[in-house]
């Protein structure tokens, strides 16, 4: 073949016999992918008169844009809410664990923490000067190699956004589950820790969290006083705001959504149940106060545990395209039996179920992201874009950031999963690279 | 002329389709001698490329060394608009097969001097060495390409203006909205494809069958431009029963009687397979 005339250098793949989810339909198309992004066939041979450098058979497998999980505290023994030596290096081990059930970005998610796991508490120069001396005496003695930072016992400034590839998924943004929460719905929330709000302002996160970079999602209880400039705020600056472990009924639910709220955070769990006079945060659905333009998203837990099939029918069928599957799991996913910890608890685990250790108060769940969405097409009966969707263009709906990630769109960024018909991930995709095969 | 009457739109759209793939291959095409084939879009051709489509997933055709030359394109239609004939063809066609793109010429209806744009197809196409084969449709008015009722029987590639009929017959692809429908094209003229070596005209359905009839049993007359190609050395109409349900008895008894005849320019069917080296 002649050179290739196109106006990029960079080698073109084009993905033959599969089926792929675009336009909210599984299509028999090709997929083109260059310079990691998703690239439009038809421009390349009209305005470029390219051709593609690769092609790969995907044997009548099914291609879905990369599932997003907005909700999941660790994995793989790993923690997100506990201070560690090798907390970058966690993360990093579960973001690359992650491409496995075909999640290429993901929101870290710390719960209900002390002040000290969010912000870096600094160190009172008599504590630095021992350590120091103990250190140096330690590495001459060889019994540690000599290190300038003390340990770190904080976490939030550790996780930053960055791009998946390779060595892992991709880092969204911070998820901050409390502590601004219902005492009464605290869940495996550690009450302690539980605050709320003293004069209405970011003051009051910023004095908590220490700095809302690299924040993308704070879970708040709309009913505590003073919730509504701060949920405003938070708006504001582009951070969504989810209602969760709440005790609010649905008026209070509806004003934080004028407000600016957009979210639910794992619907039914920790908030009131539905009740057919007050139907409280549940009411959000189909409520007719929330204004047309603005779509309100709830996350759910199928994992067939959290959420019985028929819970997770009627919230599907009362507003479909709200729908954002998410994992809310737990460090002890993908570890066996056994007991674990999260945050400042103990958690017992039991086959598929976690429990705070000695009650029965589920701690949320060891589902995988990609069992999560086998187990909505069969428990809701939906059609597999829809449950497709649900994984992957719903949360990027809800965090604005459709113009790059959760479709197959021209232009999009190329993290995408490929399937076998049964919805079991044989390989995931990031930027156009081959980053896990089963 | 040919008229080759088949009994429905599938086997007329097969025929077609096996024609051309006869005459591809016989062509014994290469890098050195290209075969170069004029395209129509429109819902009658659908069923031939997707034939055709067929043969070249089955290996018995390639399209690597075909140059297509296309009737005609809308004028400022952005590119990549889904009603554009760049997008029918890519979508219909181009996206299935192994042609290579320099060889897909489709007339730009976004260039800066449209009249200039057409007299560059027009060199293209000589450049090319002529057509060998222009296949082309009929309108419900007996016009060939966008060579509306009053289109010289000479014409070259040109912008034409659409009549009214054309244009809300077209409204449909645009959400009914007339005011979105293009009101000029750029095509190819009646003489242009008269150049062709070979013509292949497909004529399908009821509602064309009067166009059939003014083109074929009637004079030469520049209001039924396709009516030119009675002028043309090598010419084959080929249509369904639906589309004869206007001409004269004796006409369609004659070329159905000739069947056997026309059959053997699809039978035996050749394929790419025989003249691998």
């Amino acid at each position: 073949m002649p050179s290739n005339k196109s106006v990029s250098d960079e080698p073109i793949t084009q993905f033959i016999n599969c089926r792929i989810l675009r336009h909210h339909k599984l299509q028999r198309e090709d997929l083109w992918v260059r310079g990691g992004k998703i690239l439009d066939p038809e421009k390349l041979f009209f305005d470029e008169e390219g051709f593609a450098d690769y092609r790969i058979d995907c044997e009548n497998r099914i291609i879905a844009p990369g599932f997003i999980d907005v909700q999941i505290n660790g994995g793989y023994g790993i923690d997100f809410s506990q201070a560690s030596d090798d907390y970058s290096l966690g993360i990093a081990m579960v973001a690359k664990k992650l491409l496995q059930h075909g999640v290429t970005s993901f929101c870290p998610t710390i719960v209900t923490s002390p002040p000290a796991i969010y912000q870096q508490v600094p160190m009172h120069y008599s504590h630095i000067h021992t350590w120091f001396i103990v250190m140096s005496w330690a590495s001459v003695l060889r019994i540690f190699p000599f290190s300038f930072s003390p340990p770190l016992s904080f976490v939030l400034p550790q996780i930053r956004v960055q791009n998946g590839g390779p060595d892992g998924a991709g880092i969204l943004g911070v998820h901050l589950e409390g502590p601004f929460i219902s005492k009464e719905k605290k869940g495996a929330h550690p009450p302690q820790f539980i605050r709320s709000f003293n004069i209405g302002a970011i003051a009051d996160l910023l004095e908590i969290y220490g700095q809302l970079d690299n924040v993308t999602m704070v879970t708040l209880a709309p009913e505590l006083p003073n919730s509504g400039p701060v949920i405003q705020e938070l708006a504001r600056r582009g951070i969504i705001v989810s209602l969760g472990h709440s005790v609010a009924n649905l008026s209070q639910a509806e004003a934080a959504v004028l407000q600016g709220s957009t979210f639910i955070t794992h619907l039914f769990n920790a908030m009131l149940p539905f009740h057919h006079r007050d139907p409280g945060i549940v009411g959000l659905l189909t409520s007719e106060k929330v204004p047309a333009q603005n779509r309100i998203f709830y996350g759910m837990i199928a994992d067939g545990i959290h959420t019985h099939p028929a819970a997770l029918r009627i919230a599907h069928r009362a507003h479909p395209k709200g729908l954002v599957l998410v994992t809310d799991a737990v460090p002890a996913m993908g570890l066996p039996a056994g007991c674990h910890s999260l945050g400042q608890q103990e958690i017992h685990i039991d086959g598929l179920h976690a429990y705070v250790a000695g009650t029965t108060t589920l701690s949320g769940s060891i589902a995988t992201m990609d069992m999560c969405v086998r187990h909505f097409r069969d428990a809701s009966g939906c059609s597999e874009e829809a449950a497709l969707e649900a994984a992957s263009l719903h949360p990027a709906e809800l965090l604005n950031l459709t113009h790059c990630k959760g479709t197959l769109d021209y232009g999009s960024d190329a993290d995408f999963v490929v399937l076998d018909e049964s919805f079991t991930v044989r390989e995931t995709y990031i930027a156009g690279q081959q980053v896990w095969k089963k | 002329m040919k008229l080759v009457i088949l009994d429905d739109y599938e086997q007329a759209s097969e025929w077609a389709a096996k024609y051309i793939r006869n005459k591809i291959i016989k062509f014994l095409p290469s890098e050195d001698k290209y075969f170069t084939l004029g395209l129509p879009t429109g819902s009658t051709p659908l069923g031939c490329y997707r034939k055709l489509i067929e043969y070249h997933q089955a290996g018995d055709l390639s399209f690597k060394y075909v140059k297509t030359f296309n009737m005609d394109e809308y004028v400022g239609l952005p590119s990549g608009h889904p009603e554009s004939y760049h997008s029918y063809m890519w979508n219909n066609f181009f996206k299935f097969v192994d042609i290579q793109p320099q060889n897909a010429h489709i007339l730009n209806g976004n260039a800066s001097d449209l009249q200039a744009e057409c007299d560059s197809f027009e060199k293209k196409i000589a450049d090319a060495g002529g057509i060998d084969l222009f296949v082309g449709g009929i309108g419900p008015d007996g016009h060939i390409a966008f060579n509306e009722p009053g289109s010289s029987l000479v014409s070259r590639t040109r912008v034409k203006t659409l009549a009214k009929d054309t244009i809300v017959a077209n409204a449909r692809f645009f959400g009914n909205d007339l005011s979105k429908v293009p009101t000029m094209t750029l095509t190819v003229g009646v003489g242009t494809v008269m150049d062709a070596r070979e013509v292949m005209i497909l004529i399908t359905g009821a509602h064309k069958a009067f166009a059939l009839y003014k083109a074929i049993e009637e004079g030469v007359n520049h209001m039924w431009t396709v009516s030119a190609f009675q002028q043309h050395p090598h010419t084959v109409f080929v249509c369904d029963e639906d589309a004869t349900l206007e001409l004269r008895v004796k006409t369609v008894k004659y070329f159905k009687g000739l069947m056997h005849v026309h059959n053997q320019l699809v039978d035996p069917l050749h394929s790419m397979k025989d003249h691998k080296d």
